[in-house]
């Protein structure tokens, strides 16, 4: 029999639809194969007990013909930064340790509504700060390409549990590349939505003007099927957009039947291919690049000489907004309460409760951020980001008036080894070079995977990006590059090793 | 260099709510001084001319209509508290004794 496991959401949805299996068998391999593999990958902090039964339900539902979404009964993992009223959300964090929220967030409401299959809550950087989720509270989660690597972060958990085939779909957030970088060293395809494009609400903020919740897949298809389900306007979420969006699966669709890029011009930017890039990752994304020429695109270098201050600019904004957004945790409402010995004030217990509740790199941004919003420095540090900010767009507002798309790799390096750059913050910033400036514009980006590097076999990641509210042309675009890949490496994660 | 002092972590630990120990602040400071350093470079393109954007697509006036909708019953809004007395969180004493 078929390994469950090892289909795409868009092969489930037609067996499903055609009732050659069942929620429960696809619902039922996964528990499986999580329960085999991931003691040793960690991609989950939470198991859900009712994944078998909410399948059940679908399956009833099917059965009684009630009309059903094409992902209906497929299983997806959340990442833990996603509030769930069944289940605990803790955004990897001590300080949310068994917290089950009262409400669900409106991409988890929206995936239930659509009979999709929670199967649990998947590891991250604790509040989402990191780019290899060593920083979560409760351990990190391992590369399933190499135990010993990262899986990229913060949203390593969903991008390894995909990778490792303990769920076909996973949801993510983006702040500065949480979802496109661990796609890229994990060997599967991430994308970050336009800004508004997919509600915030009960997504627990790490930087409000960056944020994004987004798909996390092993097929381009299969993020636009997850996309046309969470996206769309929420009047819950005030930056929400309130514009119609054409369905992403057609657009994917299309680019997969597609036979020719001809008129598409697609811009490579100079600053985001940079020499100091892993020669692999370089090597991969230059034959990608003659892939797209062959395939009858025009490829137009364009510069956007601003982004080189784009990681700067965001080490000032995420903070700033981090240290306002994380003063909601004051041992009142929910989560930790610790009380210092012999009592104490309020303020007393608070800031007992956030020392020991937060992890080391929460407290370096909480304070880096109070700095950058204190008097005397606001216009020099974040009032100068916000300026680079605007200059980031203009840039942007360029290079789109050259090329349909903008490209570059999705990570700077391969996965780099677990412990190797835990306690170099500035090093361990580098890491999201790439995707901050997605981030900082609001503009859609995709990570999809573009063959394993030559020196050390593991998976390199391709970057596009559009201007904001063309996701759709990322999927197309996506799509076609995807087969073309495809034809070239195969499906790169049936080279992963074995696990279990 | 910048000036991050242990001193200066200490007020701005104070400010955040955290109770650092000593040896925090000792790491925190080398860290955050590199840090700081390292992005002050953002005024190095940020003349004058050039207006802030604090949100990629900013959209004003975002509004409901002005009716009831539903919200969270209060035995849900205290489910998470630490502590609470069925119908209030309860806290520590807002003021210290010397109030």
């Amino acid at each position: 029999m078929t390994d469950l496991t090892r289909l795409a959401a868009s092969e489930l949805s037609a067996l499903l639809a055609a009732r050659e299996v069942s929620s429960v068998d696809v619902t039922r391999a996964h528990l499986d194969r999580i329960a085999a593999v991931d003691g040793d990958v960690h991609a989950y902090l939470h198991v859900s007990a009712s994944a078998l039964a909410t399948a059940a339900t679908v399956d009833a539902a099917r059965g009684d013909g009630a009309p059903l979404g094409p992902l209906a009964g497929v299983p997806v993992a959340i990442k833990d930064v996603l509030c769930t009223h069944d289940m605990p959300s803790t955004a990897g964090s001590r300080i949310l340790e068994g917290w089950v929220p009262p409400y669900d967030a409106t991409p988890v409401a929206r995936m239930r509504a659509a009979g999709l299959v929670p199967l649990g809550k998947t590891n991250m950087d604790e509040f989402a700060m990191g780019s290899s989720t060593e920083h979560s509270a409760y351990g990190p989660t391992r590369n399933p390409w190499d135990l010993d690597r990262i899986p990229g972060g913060s949203g390593g958990g969903s991008a390894a549990a995909v990778a490792a085939f303990e769920a076909p779909l996973a949801l993510g957030s983006d702040t500065g590349g949480s979802i496109r970088q661990p796609g890229a060293v994990t060997g599967t395809v991430g994308v970050k939505p336009t800004y508004g494009g997919v509600s915030r609400y009960g997504a627990i903020a790490l930087a409000s003007s960056l944020d994004q919740v987004g798909p996390v897949t092993r097929t381009v298809l299969d993020a636009a099927l997850l996309h046309d389900v969470i996206g769309g306007h929420d009047p819950r979420d005030s930056t929400s957009l309130t514009d119609v969006w054409p369905s992403f699966a057609d657009a994917a669709r299309e680019g997969a039947r597609a036979d020719s890029l001809r008129g598409v011009r697609v811009g490579v930017v100079r600053e985001l291919d940079s020499p100091g890039f892993q020669a692999g990752v370089t090597q991969r994304f230059h034959e990608a690049l003659e892939l797209l020429t062959s395939a009858g695109a025009e490829i137009v270098e364009v510069s956007a000489p601003h982004f080189e201050y784009a990681v700067a600019a965001y080490y000032v904004i995420l903070p700033a907004e981090a240290s306002s957004n994380l003063a909601k945790f004051d041992s009142v409402r929910f989560g930790l309460r610790v009380t210092p010995p012999g009592g104490g004030t309020v303020e007393q217990v608070m800031a007992a409760t956030r020392e020991a509740g937060f992890g080391a790199e929460v407290k370096r941004r909480v304070i880096l951020g109070t700095y950058a919003l204190s008097a005397g420095y606001y216009d020099a540090y974040y009032g100068s980001a916000q300026q680079v900010r605007t200059l980031i767009q203009r840039d942007f507002a360029s290079a789109f008036a050259q090329a349909d798309v903008l490209v570059s790799p999705a990570a700077p390096t391969t996965a780099f080894r677990i412990g190797e750059k835990v306690d170099d913050p500035l090093a361990m910033y580098l890491n999201d070079v790439t995707t901050i400036p997605a981030n900082l514009a609001g503009v859609p980006g995709m990570a999809l995977p573009m063959g394993l590097a030559p020196e050390d076999g593991l998976p390199t990641g391709f970057q596009l990006m559009a201007p904001a509210r063309e996701d759709a042309r990322l999927y197309r675009i996506g799509a076609t590059l995807e087969r073309l890949l495809g034809e070239r490496h195969g499906a790169i994660l049936d080279g992963a090793p074995a696990l279990g | 260099m910048s000036e991050i002092m242990p001193e200066t972590v200490q007020h701005l630990a104070e400010l955040a709510r955290i109770a650092l120990s000593d040896e925090e602040i000792a790491t925190l400071t080398g860290q955050l001084g590199a840090i700081v350093d390292s992005v002050a470079k953002v005024s190095e393109v940020a003349t004058p001319d050039v207006p802030a954007t604090s949100h990629p697509i900013p959209l004003a006036n975002v509004t409901r209509p002005d009716v009831p909708g539903t919200t969270l019953t209060t035995e849900e809004a205290l489910s998470g508290a630490p502590e609470s007395d069925g119908s209030r969180f309860i806290v520590s004493a807002i003021l210290g004794e010397e109030q």
